[in-house]
């Protein structure tokens, strides 16, 4: 079986300016003065992964170690410095709630403001629309503007919009750990409907715990380097090891 | 053989996301108008108030605008195409910088955002073509059956509109003075376009003529093409065609280049 998704080799490399230019005077100044040099920072090295079709990929790692940098990788949203990523099928990412909201719009403008962001047709949202409203539970509040809306609320819409179609592939950046237990126990669920459709799907959590109960494979990133991936069990037990061996 | 099949995956990638540009041009519509009274009617009665103030300012100066036949529809055409030109390029400079919360966090072809700001542009001048029109029936000016040749210089227009923006919008994320530079450069070319004087009449420069000068301005030629069509009821000269046609085409081939070659590194600075 071919992976779905292949990461090949890559690195993700940003010019941590240490004065950022943003006017052409300072940046000429900076220029002719020969003070025009980056600090490079590598947020990912040599990364290589085969995801394959229908895994629940967890990824793990302390804040910093490139975890949010490989799954914009790998949604398209950053261009590797080095090596290519190949993604077969499409994707729903997750990444941070709400991106394509609009605050000054109602909720119902924003179903199809941000449906639409996701490469849905409008048809298509109609005939969701009903479901994405009763998975939010947000009936009474349709038409009112965002910005009256509490976070919790947001994320509700914002997942049930992402998760209406049968993406091959879902990408969840920490979503689960907005909402109160009673909504994080509904994601888990339609996650896991979804992947019994055929979906794959890249977790990133802090909580170990739920990494355990819901994957199948886990990659485990330190410091931009991919430290250790395979089965649950074995790579969970080293984390754990190693974060004990550090406290 | 290769680059027509880069060529169709552009354009599926386009397809696809369609309706997003229908979506953003309705909600920039929406937000503009949301909460006035008079919604809609503003984008009627903006124009023709400001055609009102410069019509009323340069009737009363000696030797402007009486040797124009027709001058309220001659100053109403110069206007309308202008602020659809300075609209679209200023909101198209910052289009991706503002939408730096999405670029982000989904992958969205980014030469969207000052498309959009050109579409919505768009409308907001077809909207104020209802203020022309007013201005044609109370001025008794005949209508033509060349007004629909006036298509043309408004959708090369729009192409010309959209290779600078997208040029704009690649530089002014990495240089915000662009932004700045832009409206003094604006400003400056609107008294080189033509909109309530006739070129002819003009002096000259040192050895050029003013009239040269300006014809070195693309959008003095949109806007003399539409002139042309609507209230002349001429043909198009053959040389209209061709600047109104190849400026767009330059345009957006340069603004294309530039925003290609640096498109990829716009979520590290935004």
């Amino acid at each position: 079986m071919e992976p779905i998704i292949k990461v090949d080799n890559v690195s993700m490399c940003f010019n941590l300016s240490t004065e950022k230019h943003e006017s052409l005077k300072e940046y000429f100044l900076a220029l002719v003065q020969g003070r025009l040099h980056y600090d490079e920072f590598y947020a990912l090295r040599d990364i290589s992964l085969d995801i394959m079709p229908g895994d629940f990929y967890g990824l793990v790692g302390l804040n910093g170690s490139g975890k949010s940098t490989l799954l914009k990788t790998i949604a398209g949203v950053y261009k590797p410095s080095a090596g290519c990523v190949t993604v077969r099928g499409s994707i729903a990412p997750l990444i941070e709630l709400g991106a394509g909201f609009d605050m000054d719009l109602t909720a119902r403008e924003n179903i199809y403001l941000n449906g639409t962001v996701l490469g849905y047709s409008p048809k298509y949202i109609d005939s969701k629309f009903d479901e994405i409203v009763d998975f939010s539970e947000l009936q009474d509040f349709l038409d009112v503007p965002l910005k009256n809306y509490s976070s919790g609320m947001v994320a509700r819409i914002a997942f049930a919009i992402a998760t209406i179609t049968k993406p091959d592939i879902l990408i969840a950046d920490e979503i689960l750990s907005v909402g109160d237990f009673l909504f994080q126990q509904k994601c888990e669920q339609r996650m896991k409907e979804l992947m019994s459709g055929g979906t794959t799907v890249i977790l990133v959590s802090h909580s170990i715990e739920q990494v355990e109960r819901m994957c199948n494979k886990v990659a485990w990133l330190s410091h931009g380097h991919l430290k250790m991936n395979g089965d649950t069990t074995a790579v969970c037990e080293a984390y754990k090891q190693a974060q004990r061996g550090e406290a | 053989m290769k680059s027509v099949g880069k060529l169709k995956l552009y354009w599926a990638d386009f397809w696809r996301y369609r309706y997003l540009l229908w979506n953003l041009v309705s909600r920039d519509f929406k937000l503009k108008y949301r909460r006035s009274v008079l919604g809609v009617v503003w984008s009627v009665l903006n124009p023709l108030l400001m055609c009102l103030v410069y019509w009323a300012v340069f009737t009363s100066l000696p030797g402007f605008g009486s040797n124009i036949p027709n001058f309220p529809v001659y100053l109403m055409i110069g206007q309308l195409l202008f602020t659809f030109f300075s609209e679209s390029t200023s909101a198209g400079m910052g289009s991706v910088i503002s939408a730096s919360a999405l670029l982000k966090k989904v992958y969205i072809p980014k030469y969207i955002f000052p498309m959009e700001k050109c579409c919505f542009a768009l409308v907001n001048c077809v909207f104020s073509f209802i203020a022309l029109v007013l201005v044609m029936l109370v001025t008794g000016s005949p209508l033509h059956a060349t007004v629909i040749l006036a298509v043309y210089p408004l959708l090369t227009l729009f192409v010309f509109c959209f290779g600078i923006a997208m040029a704009l919008s690649a530089m002014a994320v990495f240089f915000r003075d662009i932004m700045h530079l832009w409206s003094v450069f604006t400003t400056a070319l609107m008294y080189f376009s033509a909109i309530f004087y006739d070129p002819a009449m003009m002096g000259s420069v040192g050895s050029f003529s003013m009239q040269t000068i300006i014809g070195l301005n693309p959008l003095y030629w949109y806007i003399t093409a539409f002139r042309t069509a609507v209230l002349y009821g001429r043909l198009l000269s053959t040389n209209m065609v061709l600047v109104c046609g190849g400026c767009a085409l330059v345009s957006v081939l340069i603004g294309t280049l530039i925003f290609k070659k640096t498109q990829d590194k716009f979520v590290l600075h935004i």
